[in-house]
């Protein structure tokens, strides 16, 4: 199975290294074709992979590939670790990431850094399958950074864009933060258990649980809530949580497809998998889980409100991504780790499609993106409307849709917890299904229906895009439709993950629901019950009814309550936050440094200090030589008489 | 009988002859010269003397070292001069500071 | 007692030889003078049984390097008076230096005694005793090293003083052998080949 596992890995980056070194030589055809056959075969190794792990034919393996180095009896290996968990993120981010490879044929037809692109995103697969495949922590750690590089050439894509790379910066910089408490927790677990491997370091997870360390003198903090918090702050940035999670909606500026497979479907649930992965670990501290809870639930719930006020298609989505990536961190919160894995599957598939949509859309309004021009498309893009309606209703958690069933699971898994917090992340949940109902329907009505807002040469251009681009949706909204259905029972309640995932019993929420759980239509029926129905269900009307029906409502509400509007166009002013308060200060600070520190301190009175010290100091001196042969004799001689004198007075 | 402090006080004397020397031909580089030959001197029959009397034969061999040196310093002493005699056609050590710092 | 009257006449001569050494007022005396120091200083280093190295110091220092002294200061002819003048400018410096160094190492010698004290008579040396050969043993084993550093620092010198003495004269009308082998037929030789002219 090694080979297997290494044909999986491996056949993108050499795609990419083909596509990207020899694209030039290539071509494009041949860059496209190289790319999406390595990616289909990956592809289509991981599938073989998960059914094999599904029907029992293949065993759980834990091996390592090749030994990097061994420092004092640590060793950095390149090794994987397939299970069940790695298995379904294999096939997501693979399946997930083939369409888009497909889809980029046409999205992506006219651009001159065709090859590049497709390069990025092979690159991206490979990193990827590096992060979730990974044995231990250095190969995660390494995966996360790769992940981060290629998301990071993939939103400055369009380098001449002044704003594509003020994004990229912003992106790369907020995520060395994250990255930054990511490794201090790696170095937490190298330190107390002095090993990289999963699996040794869970084995000291018992041990530890008790310990305390002392960060500042004289107040003891738990060692493993110190360590999980920290390598939560990683997850906070690479998943886009709350505060950190200011890069993604600017990530938009990269190109559709990327924004589908990195910023939406896969890289951005990287902290959720790596979350999920550590559950041995993050049990182990309630303190942390709870930290979790709340912070996934503030982002659920206020990341949805801004996505009412964007008017750019691709921001409304990637609020509706930041929302649902809270719901997916509530999910680890509440110890359901399944349900948050669930609903990142499920995830991946309609968002995707939303995203490849949006892009569908973008295409036929030749790159505007303002949902204030469009309006009515639905009769020239039927392809694109249906698919984006069933990605749609699928996000709002329709009963029956995948949404409904993970989002549903994580709701109840919230109310069933009762780690502090959970009344709060209980109510955001809930108000954020009215307000993932409102935004989707908002956007979906703006789009497709009401008045045709666009300009005439616009409308004359209006057409379905091409094959490349909607057989990806379609593909897309199958599993969007149907995977709820099929995958729900064996996912949640029938221990599908095994022993990837590890509860502590007290916190087994999961277990809780799964009593009440007799299949998927007694789920839905259940569900449609429930108070998150009928919330979605408002959420929906309250769309048609504003947005439809009577379109200047908006505008009154808005001037009604200006602060509010203010604050939510605002972004809560985080932006604003971080480019006056932090960005600036340590520009101040830097400054200062550079001025006192460097300039004067430094450059003053150390270097030229001390030039300027020799300079006097020889000027001094300089007299001494005279020149002339007699007087270094003379000094000499005299210096011989002290030196005997001193012998002589020691003595 | 002649003891060590007889070859030492000797040695005393010709090494502040030497000196002396230097102080009244501060002026005649290769009187210069030679009164530092004068010092060597000195210092080598310290340590025959210091050799004999102890019955080591160290000082000796280093006694043989001191002439190499000294010879080579008095090769490349003179030849120096030869130089400086050449482009200044004066060795008064007077007109000798370009080395002023 | 025979020992202790050639101790004193040679003594006696050194010191009178060095006096005539820095007060000669010229140069040709002065480096005569060194000569007949380096002389005494032989006799009385044979007296110390030092034989080898009294031997080297005449054959080596009077033979060679005194004579190199004389070699130069007749060659560059200096101004006899002019060195001298100036010596009552540094006279006073020059007399203080002196007494305290005088002080200095009679005190080592004669007062305190530094290290000096337990150094008792000679013991004479046993009649089969050979300076030369023991200073050989010594000095190809264990010195061997510093040997040859020796002999690489006199190398050094003589390559230096070579090397700083030598000039070209301009105009000067020499071979050069080197050129003159490496010749070929091609640079000195043209093959011109043209039309016979017609008559005219």
């Amino acid at each position: 199975m090694q080979q297997v596992y290494l044909t999986i890995v491996l056949a993108p980056l050499l795609a990419a290294i083909a596509a990207g070194v020899f694209g030039k030589r290539i071509g494009r055809t041949a860059a496209h074709w190289s790319t999406i056959l390595a990616v289909g075969v990956s592809f289509g190794l991981s599938l073989y992979t998960l059914i094999g792990l599904i029907q029992g034919t293949i065993e759980p393996s834990n091996e390592s590939v090749y030994r990097w180095a061994t420092v004092g009896g640590m060793h950095m290996e390149v090794g994987f670790l397939v299970d069940k968990l790695t298995a379904t993120m294999m096939a997501t981010v693979t399946f997930v990431s083939w369409m888009v490879h497909i889809y980029t044929i046409g999205y992506m037809s006219e651009d001159p850094g065709y090859q590049r692109f497709f390069s990025y995103i092979s690159l991206f697969t490979f990193a990827m399958l590096m992060l979730v495949m990974s044995n231990n922590f250095l190969q995660l750690f390494f995966g996360w950074e790769a992940v981060g590089v290629v998301s990071y050439l993939l939103i400055g894509f369009w380098f001449k864009r002044p704003s594509a790379i003020f994004a990229n910066m912003k992106a790369f910089l907020v995520n060395r933060v994250g990255d930054f408490g990511f490794l201090l927790g790696i170095a937490g677990v190298v330190m107390y258990t002095g090993t990289l491997d999963y699996q040794e370091a869970f084995t000291h997870v018992p041990a530890l649980s008790g310990q305390t360390m002392e960060i500042f003198q004289g107040s003891p903090w738990s060692v493993m809530s110190v360590i999980c918090i920290l390598l939560f702050i990683g997850a906070m940035g690479k998943s886009a949580q709350v505060p950190l999670h200011v890069w993604l909606p600017d990530s938009m500026e990269g190109p559709t497809p990327i924004s589908a497979l990195i910023h939406a479907a896969t890289m951005v649930t990287a902290g959720i998998f790596m979350v999920a992965r550590m559950s041995p670990m993050f049990e182990a501290s309630e303190t942390a889980l709870s930290f979790i809870l709340v912070i996934g639930a503030t982002t659920a719930f206020f990341m949805g409100l801004l996505g009412l006020v964007q008017n750019d298609i691709k921001r409304v989505v990637a609020y509706s991504t930041l929302s649902q990536l809270g719901y997916m961190t509530v999910a680890l919160g509440a110890s359901a780790y399944a349900g948050a894995i669930f609903h990142l599957m499920t995830h991946a598939f309609f968002k995707a499609l939303l995203f490849l949509a949006a892009g569908s859309v973008i295409i036929a309004m030749h790159h505007e993106q303002d949902m204030r021009k469009m309006g009515g498309l639905r009769k020239y893009l039927p392809v694109t409307y249906w698919t984006s309606l069933l990605g749609s209703l699928a996000l709002i958690g329709t009963p029956g849709f995948s949404g409904f069933f993970s989002k549903d699971a994580i709701i109840e898994a919230v109310h069933a917890s009762t780690l502090p917090g959970a009344g709060y992340a209980y109510a955001a949940v809930l108000g954020g299904v009215f307000v993932t109902a409102l935004y989707s329907f908002r956007l979906f009505f703006m789009t497709f229906h009401g008045k045709e807002r666009m300009d005439e040469h616009t409308r004359e251009h209006l057409h379905e895009s091409p094959l490349v681009v909607t057989i990806p949706l379609i593909l897309l909204a199958i599993p969007s439709v149907v995977i709820g259905w099929f995958t729900v029972g064996p996912f949640l309640f029938e221990g599908f993950l095994g022993s990837a995932i590890q509860v502590f019993p007290g916190h087994d929420v999961l277990a809780e629901i799964g009593e009440h759980f007799h299949g998927p239509a007694s789920f839905v029926q259940h569900g449609v019950m429930g108070p998150a129905f009928w919330l979605a269900l408002a959420g929906v009307v309250t769309a048609w009814f504003l947005y439809l029906k009577r379109p200047d409502i908006p505008e009154i509400i808005a001037s009604k309550f200006s602060g509010v509007q203010r604050l939510l166009v605002n972004k809560y002013y985080f932006d604003d936050f971080n480019e006056k308060v932090l960005a600036a200060g340590s520009r101040g600070l830097g400054r200062l440094l550079w001025r006192t520190g460097d300039e004067v301190l430094i450059d003053g009175t150390l270097v030229n200090g001390s030039a300027r010290l020799v300079g006097w100091t020889a000027g001094v001196v300089r007299r001494v030589q005279s020149g002339y042969l007699y007087h270094y004799a003379f000094a000499m001689i005299i210096g011989l008489a002290l030196l005997l004198g001193w012998t002589l007075l020691a003595d | 009988m002649i003891g060590l402090p007889h070859y030492l006080t000797l040695s005393a004397i010709l090494f502040l002859l030497a000196v002396a020397g230097i102080f009244i031909n501060r002026r005649n580089v290769i009187l210069l010269l030679m009164c530092i030959e004068l010092m060597l001197l000195a210092v080598n029959f310290n340590f025959v003397a210091f050799s004999r009397f102890l019955n080591n034969l160290d000082g000796q061999i280093f006694v043989f070292f001191i002439l190499t040196v000294a010879a080579a310093e008095a090769a490349i002493g003179l030849a120096i001069l030869v130089v400086l005699f050449r482009s200044k056609r004066s060795i008064d050590v007077d007109d000798l500071n370009s080395m002023k710092g | 007692m025979f020992i202790q009257i050639l101790f004193y006449v040679f003594a006696t001569v050194l010191v009178g030889a060095a006096i005539g050494v820095i007060t000669a007022r010229n140069p040709v005396h002065a480096v005569m003078y060194l000569v007949l120091a380096f002389f005494n200083s032989a006799v009385l280093w044979l007296l110390l049984e030092a034989e080898f190295l009294a031997i080297v110091l005449v054959l080596v220092y009077v033979g060679a390097v005194m004579v190199l002294f004389l070699f130069v200061v007749m060659m560059l002819d200096v101004n006899v008076e002019s060195v001298k003048s100036g010596f009552t400018r540094y006279a006073p410096l020059g007399v203080v230096v002196l007494v305290i160094i005088a002080v200095e190492l009679a005190q080592v010698i004669w007062v305190r005694h530094m290290g000096l004290r337990g150094i008792g008579e000679l013991t004479p040396l046993p009649a089969d005793y050979n300076n030369t050969r023991e200073l050989g043993l010594l000095l190809y084993t264990e010195y061997f090293y510093a040997f040859e550093l020796a002999a690489v620092i006199l190398l050094v010198a003589i390559v230096a003083a070579i090397s700083l003495t030598m000039r070209r004269r301009p105009g000067l009308k020499v071979q050069n052998i080197a050129q003159q082998v490496a010749v070929r037929r091609e640079d000195r030789v043209k093959l011109v080949k043209m039309d016979s002219e017609e008559r005219q």
